[in-house]
């Protein structure tokens, strides 16, 4: 029975894709991935695509539900490490990954989740004076 | 001045190696996949080639086994005198596609899937062949050479 | 030899005496050593591999060197023509004189065609192979700045040669951990609506590798192009020159260009 581990690094979620996803497999992730996000309150998933040569149309799908899922908990989600030949292919394939931040490595996607973080405190705070009517 | 009006010839494509793989469970996928790139090797096909012919194999695969029930690919080694190239064939006895033209167009998907597979395989690779009558099955050729 | 020696196309500067001596000699000596009168008739056997084998050595190697196609054919026919003289000189019945001379002309007419073939495919040898020095050596991508690659674009854009700009500018990108890759075009005559395409999935597979591409060297007459052809660039920074590409590609990674102020050195010393 194998799953894919989902590590913390401080305030967010890694996810290191190594094997094939396959329809279980994927499932599982999203249901996982999903419970963790909501308790660890956790602002920001990293998926690392770095030992994934194949991207599909399926995988692109699981990807993109992560992030709409995510989103829906307050949670970005940023792609990172994908391999120049499956950039190319993805490009040909025509597969759109909407809502779907992407970044070279670990580090940079970090600092990409931690720069839309500060700005979403900003917004909150100018949201804040406007809510706020005597 | 004399003008000469020249047909080009049909050059005819030969198979050089057979092997069909028999695919009905998702771990298939895998041992699928890992042929098809092992043929794209021997025959010195760059890595991005690779990837979108064994990309495009994925996603006619997932088609087989989702909608057809399962099926055989046929992987061959073809050359047309100068190049040489890898040869994709997938059968299944499936219920068939009722509307082809529906099923070639970007997003269009009879379950839940983003509807790229066929459209997109087509895309991916050189050459492209699509037989299927309801009731009959469906028949996928795929064909990429190794230069592209 | 005489024959050769004496006719005009001889390319003294291509190839010298004694090697034209020597290669004359092989393939006269592979013919008599490997043909029987039966093999003369039957152009299929066997036995005439040795002789095209030399020849289309021959060829290959003049095709190599320079020589025209014509040239190269002459080689053959010299040999043609000195075989006749022999002929014409050894046998007296007119009746076997014409038989042995057609047999002969059937035999060299045949050898011509070998190296023809042959001399064909030495050219296109070489034109594969400047094929590929054309793609490799015309998408340099160089690094301006930490972070920040260019890319030249020197000719036409198809296909092909879209796919080798993007494994290299992506591969690079990987390599320097470059967030920023500016695409200049102005050494692209001309853009349509597929080279359009191309740029287009450059920038989205870019994209994908989570760095940013801006397009620089758009001249004019493409801009008003593009616009008739109704591609829409609006996604994609544009801009006319690589200096202001670059200009806004240090904003983005916010670095600042100033200039050192020589009064500050002044006061120092």
């Amino acid at each position: 029975m194998d799953k894919i581990p989902i590590l913390r690094m401080g305030n967010f979620l890694l996810v290191t894709i190594q094997v094939d996803l396959y329809d279980r497999i994927a499932l599982d992730l999203e249901a996982d991935l999903v419970q963790m996000v909501n308790k660890t309150g956790s602002k920001g998933v990293l998926i690392d695509i770095s030992a994934v040569s194949i991207v599909d149309s399926f995988m692109g799908r699981i990807i993109g539900n992560i992030a709409s899922m995510s989103k829906i908990l307050d949670a970005e989600t940023v792609v990172v490490g994908m391999q120049p030949a499956v950039a190319i292919t993805l490009v040909e394939l025509g597969l759109p990954l909407k809502g779907v931040y992407t970044a070279l490595d670990v580090e940079k996607g970090m600092n990409l989740l931690r720069s839309m973080i500060v700005s979403d405190f900003g917004n909150d705070d100018e949201t804040e004076d406007d809510d706020f009517i005597p | 001045m004399i003008s000469v009006t020249m047909t080009k010839p049909k050059t005819m494509i030969l198979s050089l190696s057979k092997d069909t793989v028999q695919v009905y469970r998702e771990q298939d996928v895998v041992l699928l996949r890992n042929r098809v790139r092992e043929v794209a090797v021997k025959i010195k096909m760059g890595l991005v080639n690779q990837t979108k012919l064994i990309t495009a194999a994925s996603e006619l695969l997932r088609n087989m086994l989702r909608y057809g029930g399962g099926g055989t690919c046929l992987i061959e080694v073809v050359t047309r005198g100068r190049d040489n190239g890898v040869r994709l064939t997938f059968q299944d006895k499936g219920p068939g596609i009722p509307d082809l033209e529906a099923a070639m167009r970007d997003g269009f998907s009879t379950g839940k899937s983003l509807g790229l597979g066929l459209p997109g395989a087509k895309r991916l690779c050189n050459e492209f062949d699509l037989k299927s009558k309801p009731g009959e099955g469906t028949t996928v050729m795929i064909l990429k050479w190794a230069n592209g | 030899m005489n024959n050769q020696l004496s006719d005009d196309g001889l390319r003294e500067d291509l190839i010298s005496n004694e090697d034209l001596r020597s290669q004359s000699e092989e393939l006269v000596s592979s013919l008599v050593a490997n043909l029987s009168n039966d093999d003369l008739v039957n152009l299929e056997a066997d036995s005439w591999n040795p002789v095209i084998e030399i020849l289309g050595g021959i060829a290959i190697t003049r095709a190599r060197q320079g020589f025209s196609p014509r040239e190269t054919g002459r080689f053959v026919h010299t040999l043609k023509e000195a075989l006749v003289e022999v002929l014409q000189r050894e046998i007296t019945d007119p009746k076997e004189l014409v038989k042995e001379s057609l047999k002969v002309n059937r035999v060299m007419d045949n050898l011509s065609i070998v190296t023809f073939e042959t001399f064909i495919k030495g050219r296109e040898e070489v034109i594969l192979r400047q094929t590929d020095e054309i793609a490799e050596i015309s998408t340099p991508v160089i690094r301006v700045w930490d972070g920040i690659l260019a890319l030249p674009i020197i000719g036409t854009l198809d296909s092909s040669r879209t796919q080798v700009v993007m494994e290299n500018l992506l591969q690079e990108i990987v390599a320097t951990g470059s967030s920023i890759a500016i695409l200049d075009i102005s050494g692209v005559p001309a853009v349509d609506s597929l080279v359009a395409q191309h740029l287009i999935k450059t920038v989205a597979a870019t994209r994908l590798m989570g760095a940013e591409c801006i397009i620089s060297g758009i001249r004019p007459e493409i801009a008003q192009t593009v616009v008739h052809l109704g591609i829409d660039l609006s996604n994609i920074i544009t801009k006319s020159s690589l200096a202001s590409a670059l200009a806004h590609a240090l904003k983005v990674l916010r670095l600042e260009v100033r200039k050192i102020n020589p009064n500050i050195n002044n006061n120092n010393r």
